[in-house]
């Protein structure tokens, strides 16, 4: 298995000053930020990298505000809503400029279904390699079994069996958590 | 997380894609480029004339005045300078 820090330890690193860590908070939360940007919000590519960068810069300047290092995901989530709703305001696209009104419908369900995606995705750290990365290549960059045979080095007919191991090791893990 | 299916995990992880490579780099070197950033914002605040240069392409403007921006830089002060625009 794979180790894994928390979010409150990567946290608390980030405050220490530790270099490394601000940039394993990046990459830990980028993905779940650009998704609730391009997924719930539905925001142009362009507005959607403006919010993805302010949401990083207020992260990195308020860290220190935050009252519980385990909070950090909320706490980015909601961030993040805000500034997609103060997007959607400026780019005068939508009539009322109320937050409500502005809120694309469904955005609460996404956002729940994007904070259990970030569930499996932890899981998917805690059972390193070579698994998270077949698995990230297969599911979360749409690669075809012969692309990742090809990068991996495995014959593309042992691929599918490798996903569907791999699925069920993950598996394993979730259900250790819960 | 209703049950743990493969079918489920599957469709959970497919909601979240890699974010742009490039939007991740600038925000991982915004600590270090945040005391250019300030500096550029500072000026522009003060200097009106090289603030419409900014906003009206920001890169050749920063390449002119000599600055050697990297993505992040850019990023963020294309960010900082939205106001203006």
């Amino acid at each position: 298995m794979g180790e894994t820090t928390t979010d409150a330890f990567l946290v608390a690193r980030c405050r220490a000053g530790d270099p490394e860590a601000w940039n394993e908070l990046v990459e830990r939360f980028s993905r779940y930020v650009y998704a609730i940007c391009m997924q719930a919000y539905r925001l142009s590519p362009s507005d959607a990298e403006d919010v993805f960068q302010e949401v990083f810069a207020r992260v990195y300047e308020r860290l220190d505000s935050l009252r519980s290092d385990d909070a950090v995901r909320p706490w980015i989530a909601q961030l993040t809503r805000r500034l997609c709703i103060d997007s959607l305001r400026a780019s005068g696209r939508e009539g009322p400029s109320d937050a409500e009104t502005l809120e694309p419908a469904g955005v609460d369900d996404m956002i729940g279904l994007l904070d259990e995606a970030m569930v499996v995705r932890a899981g998917l750290e805690a059972v390193g390699e070579p698994c998270s990365e077949i698995l990230d290549r297969f599911f979360c960059r749409d690669e075809s079994y012969r692309t990742i045979g090809e990068a991996l080095s495995l014959p593309s007919g042992t691929v599918a069996s490798r996903i569907s191991r791999c699925l069920g090791k993950l598996k394993v893990e979730l259900e250790g958590r819960s | 997380m209703n049950g743990y299916d493969e079918e489920r995990i599957g469709e959970l992880l497919r909601l979240l894609p890699d974010a742009p490579e490039a939007w991740v780099r600038a925000a991982q070197e915004l600590p270090q480029a945040r005391g250019e950033v300030d500096q550029i914002v500072a000026r522009a605040e003060q200097d009106a004339a090289f603030r419409a240069r900014l906003v009206a392409d920001l890169e050749s403007a920063l390449q002119a005045e000599g600055y050697e921006a990297s993505p992040s830089v850019l990023a963020h002060v294309r960010l900082r300078l939205k106001s203006y625009g």
